[in-house]
């Protein structure tokens, strides 16, 4: 928590915008779609500035490095999908079926990987990451296999009576944005909640968090489900942004990633994951038209990050105002 | 003699081959500062350990307060009351001093509160404002644990272990790499909390428990040598042998 006290104006916005720092990233979001060059990349920022929000929970306050974070993304928006597709299920409906699998897989992996710890805990999330994969992958009936899951279609939506269009991209953008805006409002009354300060103190010390009376074991799986189910709902929102759910959603580059995002932003900050999402989907975006090998141009930023700014850039920008 | 709070019975540890512990039974009494005392590679961090559930010992089993302790979860023991200091500082680097005793404090309170605001929780606050102050900390409480003195860091480990409101305190060498001015003031507040609580005090210079401590422990070679007021254990041969050379 920055209490520090401002003395210069510098530090008054720095502590103005973390005190009220759901707004800010809000206020952030409800103008993007007009900075960035499409809505469509403004709707990936979204979703994968929301993704590695719940990624960092885990990462970047609990001390936890996954690398199977894809099952959560992946799993989230194929309940959605299946629902919708086989079902019948109306949007509303589907999203929380999103959440809930991802948050029900989040357990059984939880279960499995939270007494191992570091490189451990980063082989074991990956494999089964992969197990989440290689399961929708074959069950090809439900999913699509391969070719995803098509058909994830959403015409209009009735507000009471109220219709909106959810083919107008701004409008899909503002819908999915409410439930962005929950879910940042959630995220950011629990780290500063008393369990909060458990996860903090979680990944600064699990011994002596141990010695105090916590539950270590029990804390980081309730923060693994939660942190699980945010992506869960990330997941809902990229099937119904895209109409289709690609089983790439389940690959391990897309756990990958999700590291990267947060490294790059600043993880254990709450503005960090957007930034960092925000960099290497704008950075893809732009340098895919510019050159073929734009994974290159995204690799060597962020080894520059890594190597030289390791708080990201968010937190070094952070870090910044506060020396000020 | 008042009643035992902790009891440890036939204790022995292994690791591996090497026996740490051999066999090892002592009582301690409920209301007193004890001190465990004995040469570096005693044993007396393995059977702090095993008294305070981080290991759990290869045969043997600690008992407290009537019940069976052995194998109990590390953070059972907060909960029942039994706190401690590790040889190695153990704090939370990057939280503030204050946060550090809150997070401490609030334990008992709330452990999976997911929404109210930790802020709004004033008497939490004031509790950890009040351990600082015990252990003359209060000027510090906006600081960095990480950015505190060495001797400022023990102390700070101790306000942490005090949070819980512990009937039995264990502290393993917390004078462990202090100045001697820091040494002192470290004692004197071992002996103020000594004075509300069961204390056992894990030490490897034998000078400086001999005034304070009524009872003293020895362990040597993972057995259990010699206990007695400081003047048996003073006059006591086998001791002075382990403690050759050195003036006791
Ligand atoms: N985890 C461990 N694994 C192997 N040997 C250990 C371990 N912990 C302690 N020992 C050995 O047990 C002996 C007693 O160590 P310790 O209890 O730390 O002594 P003291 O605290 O009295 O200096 C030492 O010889 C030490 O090397
Ligand atoms: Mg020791």
């Amino acid at each position: 928590m920055e209490g520090a006290p401002s003395r210069t104006p510098y530090r008054l916005i720095a502590t103005q915008v973390s005190r009220h720092r759901v707004a800010a990233v809000i206020a952030f979001l409800v103008v993007l779609p007009w900075l960035t060059p499409s809505h469509a990349l403004a709707a990936n920022i979204l979703i994968f500035g929301l993704y590695a929000v719940g990624f960092n929970l885990l990462f970047g306050y609990t001390g936890l490095l996954s690398f199977g974070h894809a099952a959560f993304l992946g799993s989230g928006s194929y309940a959605t999908g299946v629902v919708m597709v086989h079902y019948g299920w109306p949007w509303w409906l589907a999203i929380p079926a999103g959440i809930t699998l991802a948050a029900l897989i989040g357990l059984c992996m939880g279960y499995l990987v939270i007494r191992s710890r570091g490189i451990y805990f980063a082989m074991v999330t990956l494999a089964l990451g992969q197990c989440v994969y290689f399961a929708f992958y074959k069950a090809e009936a439900i999913t699509g296999g391969e070719n995803g899951l098509r058909g994830v279609n959403v015409e209009t939506i009735d507000l009471l009576g109220w219709k909106l269009d959810f083919q107008d991209p701004i409008t899909k953008y503002f819908v999915m944005l409410v439930f962005v805006a929950a879910a940042l409002w959630f995220v950011s009354r629990l780290l500063a909640s008393p369990f909060g300060a458990v996860l903090e103190s979680v990944r600064e010390n699990e011994k002596r968090a141990a010695a105090c009376g916590y539950d270590v074991a029990r804390t980081k799986l309730l923060a693994f489900v939660i942190s699980a189910a945010i992506c869960g709902l990330a997941g809902a929102l990229r099937a119904l942004h895209l109409s289709i759910v690609p089983i790439d959603s389940l690959h391990y580059l897309t756990s990958g990633q999700v590291v990267m995002m947060s490294l790059l932003g600043g993880m254990g900050t709450f503005f960090g994951p957007f930034v960092g999402a925000a960099t290497i989907l704008w950075v893809e975006d732009v340098a895919t038209i510019l050159t073929k090998s734009w994974q290159l141009v995204v690799g060597v930023i962020f080894i520059i990050f890594v190597l030289f700014f390791p708080r990201g850039i968010w937190g070094s920008f952070l870090h910044w105002l506060g020396r000020r | 003699m008042n009643h035992p709070i902790l009891v440890a019975e036939n204790i022995t540890k292994r690791f591996g081959a090497f026996v740490a512990l051999k066999n090892v039974s002592v009582a301690f009494e409920a209301g007193r500062l004890t001190a465990i005392i004995g040469p570096n590679g005693a044993g007396k961090s393995t059977f702090f350990n095993v008294l305070t559930g981080a290991f759990a010992p290869t045969s043997g089993n600690v008992n407290y307060d009537g019940h069976d302790i052995t194998g109990k979860k590390q953070h059972e023991f907060a909960r029942m009351g039994i706190a401690k200091s590790f040889q190695i500082t153990n704090l939370f680097p990057q939280l503030s001093v204050l946060e550090n005793v809150r997070v401490a404090v609030q334990m008992r309170h709330s452990r999976f509160q997911l929404l109210t605001p930790r802020q709004s929780m004033k008497g939490l606050i004031d509790q950890a404002e009040g351990l600082l102050n015990l252990v003359g900390l209060s000027s510090y409480s906006s600081q960095t644990a990480r950015d505190l003195a060495h001797g400022q860091q023990r102390c700070l480990e101790i306000a942490m272990a005090l949070a819980c409101d512990p009937k039995l305190l264990l502290l393993d060498e917390p004078t462990a790499g202090m100045s001697p001015e820091e040494t002192l003031v470290m004692m004197d507040l071992i002996v103020r909390l000594a004075d509300q609580r069961t204390v056992i005090l894990v030490e490897h210079k034998m000078k400086l428990v001999m005034g304070i401590c009524k009872r003293i422990i020895v362990l040597h070679h993972g057995e259990f040598l010699a206990e007695g007021t400081p003047d048996d254990v003073r006059a006591n041969d086998e001791v002075k042998r382990v403690y050759l050379g050195q003036s006791i």
